[in-house]
């Protein structure tokens, strides 16, 4: 048993990098996509003018078109980008690179429709104070959704944890790898188990605690 | 259609026994009305004794005419009300004249800006809305704040800083007779202290004109004649203008001095509310009378 957890330490690492880190840099870049996303349709911001109902057909034909790529061809295809952004394509940071592209529109649509969520007599009542349309934004509408906000990041960690599972692809590593490698390639069934069971562990502790913290932010109100 | 008066009230219809008066600690219910039949206006008004003015305003939402050629004067310190069946128009004309949607043509003008308001870009802009306070049929409230933080709110967008804005919704929250519930999430107040949160973040800055959609239609007869006295109060006590959207002929009858009837989107009779009261001339405002004395 010893041998079996020594073997999934690592992965378990590796996993946790790979999530965190693209959790990250979705969150960040994903939900700046999808602020602009609900700003280019929003009446109250730029959604009265014809470019901008351009720019969001556009964006949303990317979107859609970056989301129906099967993840392990994408993985494939942003390897010349990995290389350019973190110097290599092989690697556990090197996977951080496809994740992260495949979070980004993912992350972006859930906080456009959580902002589209949002009653449009509050972003009139924004606009009666006299507010910014930044300072509506930051100060009203994103607090106002904070709770959707939460419950889609986790549902993000969730769907990241499930495609970093194909990691290994590129030398990535992880739990998933090491089911794959082990259960799979080695008639290890008992290491694939663990793997296995370790990933649903995490599932569940996500979804927990992301539950938890949406269910705590909406009894505040 | 437009015939100048001067302001005579009748207020029969006001009952001081069954109305809750919130000030009545500092103004019994007599001082307010007696100050109010004191209040006298000309209808309309002219240029420079308006505190709001729409030049032929038309809006159109696709093929369907909304408003068409719109003209309105309300002379300030006076409470008007805009009154219609629903589907009139009215809605669209008091977002208008509150900056919150463009009209396809005509002007919108506040006293001391001399600039059509929809030509305002940014800062301008800004500065033109803090002239103006906006309160909504269903309260509109940050649920993400409290009380005091949804009354904050217009306070932090002008740049004050925090001491004062504490200062000033403390002062707002006493007001609104709220003192005690400033730290409370906004969802878990009642209908007419929510509309009285609403009221208080919507006079926070110091503005001349207060808007009101259909503020009342969501309350009770009770928390209504409460709400209504409380705007009453404050154009009584800071010299306000107010004007309203409502669809309840009581609300008119109540607290409004002047009163236009809007029907098809386009104003068909206006005038002082006793005037149109006692002599309506129009089949829309007949109508609206009617409805008013069956209920």
């Amino acid at each position: 048993m010893t041998e079996i957890l020594n073997l999934v330490a690592r992965p378990l690492g590796e996993t946790l990098l790979m999530i965190a880190a693209s959790t990250l840099v979705a969150g960040c870049s994903g939900g700046l996509a999808g602020i602009l996303l609900f700003a280019l349709s929003n009446e109250h911001f730029a959604g009265r003018h014809p470019w901008a109902r351009f720019a969001k057909k556009l964006a949303d034909r990317a979107i859609n078109m970056l989301r129906s790529f099967p993840y392990i061809i994408l993985m494939v295809l942003v390897l010349p980008l990995s290389r350019l952004i973190v110097g290599t394509s092989l690697g556990t940071v090197a996977a951080i690179v496809p994740l992260s592209i495949a979070a980004i529109p993912f992350f972006a649509r859930i906080v456009e429709s959580a902002l589209s969520e949002i009653d449009n007599g509050i972003i009139d009542a924004a606009v009666a104070c006299a507010a910014s349309k930044i300072r509506i934004i930051v100060a009203i509408l994103l607090p106002e959704a904070l709770p959707s906000l939460v419950s889609g990041l986790t549902l993000t960690m969730i769907s990241l944890l499930g495609y970093s599972a194909m990691a290994g692809v590129i030398g990535g590593g992880g739990l998933g790898d090491l089911a794959i490698r082990y259960g799979y390639q080695r008639f290890r069934g008992d290491v694939m188990a663990v793997a296995v069971v370790t990933i649903i562990i995490l599932v569940e502790l996500i979804q927990f605690s992301g539950s938890a913290i949406a269910r705590k932010l909406r009894a505040r109100r | 259609m437009q015939s100048s008066a001067t302001f005579a009230h009748n207020r029969n219809a006001y009952e001081p026994e069954t109305s809750i008066r919130m000030f009545h600690a500092e103004r019994p219910a007599e001082a307010a009305d007696q100050a109010h039949l004191a209040h006298s206006l000309q209808f309309p008004p002219s240029a420079e004794e308006s505190a709001l003015r729409l030049i032929s305003v038309s809006k159109a939402f696709g093929n369907h005419s909304v408003l068409d050629n719109i003209s309105l004067d309300v002379p300030k310190g006076s409470i008007h009300g805009i009154i219609g069946k629903s589907g009139a128009g009215k809605t669209t004309l008091i977002r208008i004249a509150g900056l919150l949607e463009t009209p396809d043509s005509g002007t919108v003008l506040y006293e001391g800006i001399n600039v059509p308001l929809h030509q305002l870009r940014g800062k301008d802009l800004l500065a033109a809305r803090r002239k103006a306070g906006f309160v909504f049929q269903n309260f509109n409230l940050f649920a993400s704040r409290s009380a005091a933080g949804n009354i904050a709110f217009p306070l932090e967008a002008a740049g004050w800083p925090k001491p004062r804005i504490r200062n000033r919704v403390h002062e707002l929250l006493e007001l609104v007779g709220l003192a005690d519930k400033a730290g409370r999430p906004a969802s878990r107040l009642s209908g007419g202290e929510k509309q009285r949160v609403a009221i208080a973040r919507a006079i926070a800055h110091h503005p001349s004109i207060l808007f009101s959609d259909e503020a009342t239609s969501a309350l009770d007869p009770e928390t209504t004649r409460s709400v209504l006295d409380l705007i009453l109060n404050l154009r009584d006590t800071l010299g306000l203008t107010v004007v309203m959207v409502t669809h309840q002929m009581e609300v008119v009858r109540r607290i409004c001095d002047s009163v236009s009837v809007i029907a098809g989107g386009s104003i068909v009779e206006e005038g002082i509310v006793s005037n149109v009261f006692a002599h309506p001339r129009t089949h829309a405002a007949k109508a609206l009378i009617e409805e008013a004395s069956h209920d």
